[in-house]
């Protein structure tokens, strides 16, 4: 550029900047290169000598895990049995009404259902279960409202989408927990739950909160809510609500799914129990008795 | 000093405009806000009232993120009493007028948490209290 727009008059001397500006560029794309490509391929040339026990331990850990997932902690879970729900239907409607009086659950009306805020709901069988035949499905069953609440899977998707850590699993109990105070409302959860067990808060749901808990906050709008296994009660002792609510008739059993001697695995290793979308592979922690 | 004329006189408009604020108020900053004390009569707190009123801020961030993230809600133990890891919980048990005793202060501090977008003041609790 320079030697064209300064012609002829002091050639030799642009000649010779010329080439050093050349020479000068020749190293400082060598040295760039250099820089930038040696730390790749130190990196690359050191992790291949360990690489290879790496990936077998990793292999041996994969095979472990095929049979059984190293257990670890408690894991809280339940099971749900449907025989119960159905000869007392209203058995659903006092486990639905308790969570929401536990936890300022709003109602919204039909005409508002875009909003809706689910905890625990019903709904039909083909819906609960995608991945089994309904094809001549039993009369009760095809029938019958499943109650349906976030799985608090082994493996939460949910968890691994968030991008502020604002859903995490508890270590202590497995609890798939919320932080509303860190939520900000992105919905990749509810896009990554396999089971629409979440729900955003498109609007400010205490209008329609009927009565409150005075001991349990609500939310606000813009955050992403779900059920908790009753986190708060469970500190205290307590049943989760709904299992509180049909106390009694065993319909709901709650407890540590990896402690052998626990009431919910009694009744694990008794019945044939069913969960929901196994294939997703999150290992969900609610089981049904169909 | 060149445009002496215009530096000086722009100085002191610029110095007089900033201070404006206060000014207006007299050079004062207002009666300073005495919270309401418990209306119940409780005289202990979690923490000394003046560390109180320093830290409050911090013992709620420490509370809510042991209790939320660490599942920790083990009580804390003052002078043989024990209390719950909460605002709506713990905290507005005794001091049951958020209006009152949080408001006085951060109105005039012109603070604005946002703890209220979630948690119930006593107030509201009350508004929509269970019937049966």
């Amino acid at each position: 550029m320079s030697s064209d727009s300064c012609a002829g008059s002091i050639e030799e001397g642009d000649a010779l900047m010329d080439n050093e500006r050349r020479k000068f560029l020749k190293i400082a794309g060598i040295s760039a290169l250099a820089g930038i490509g040696a730390p790749a391929i130190a990196k690359l040339t050191t992790t291949a000598a360990y690489a290879a026990p790496q990936h077998e331990e990793a292999a041996k850990a994969a095979e472990a895990g095929a049979e059984e997932d190293a257990v670890s902690g408690k894991q809280y879970g339940m099971v749900i049995d449907m025989r119960k729900f159905i000869e007392q239907p209203e058995l659903l409607d006092q486990a639905i009404a308790a969570c929401a009086l536990a936890h300022n659950v709003p109602e919204f009306p039909p005409d508002k259902q875009k909003s809706e805020i689910k905890w625990i709901w019903k709904t039909p069988f083909e819906n609960a279960f995608t991945e089994e035949s309904f094809t001549h499905l039993a009369k009760n069953i095809e029938e019958a409202e499943f109650p349906v609440l976030c799985n608090h899977c082994a493996h939460p998707s949910c968890v691994r989408v968030c991008p502020t850590k604002a859903t995490f699993k508890q270590k202590d109990n497995g609890i798939v927990a919320m932080d509303y105070h860190r939520c900000i409302g992105c919905r990749f959860c509810m896009a990554a739950c396999p089971y629409g067990a979440r729900s955003f808060n498109w609007e400010d749901p205490r209008p329609y909160v009927k009565t409150y808990n005075p001991n349990f906050p609500t939310r606000m709008r813009g955050v992403v809510e779900k059920c908790n296994f009753c986190g708060e009660r469970l500190a205290l002792g307590q049943q989760p609500a709904c299992v509180e609510a049909c106390k009694g008739s065993g319909a709901m059993v709650f407890g540590d799914i990896n402690d052998e001697k626990s009431e919910v695995r009694q009744v694990l290793a008794k019945e044939f129990t069913i969960q929901r979308k196994p294939s997703a592979g999150t290992k969900p922690s609610v089981f049904y008795i169909v | 000093m060149y445009n002496k004329g215009t530096i000086i006189p722009g100085l002191i408009l610029f110095v007089l405009i900033v201070m404006s604020p206060v000014l207006y108020n007299g050079l004062k900053a207002g009666v300073v806000p005495t919270p309401e004390p418990p209306p119940g009569g409780q005289k202990q707190c979690v923490l000394p009232a003046k560390e109180m009123k320093d830290t409050h801020m911090q013992l709620l961030n420490e509370w809510r993120d042991e209790v939320l993230r660490h599942d920790d809600r083990v009580m804390v133990e003052v002078d043989g009493k024990k209390y719950r890891k909460g605002l709506q919980t713990t905290c507005m048990q005794c001091h049951t007028s958020k209006e009152k005793f949080c408001d006085s202060c951060h109105e005039y501090a012109s603070v604005k948490p946002y703890c209220w977008d979630c948690h119930l003041t006593p107030a509201q609790a009350a508004s929509k209290k269970e019937t049966h």
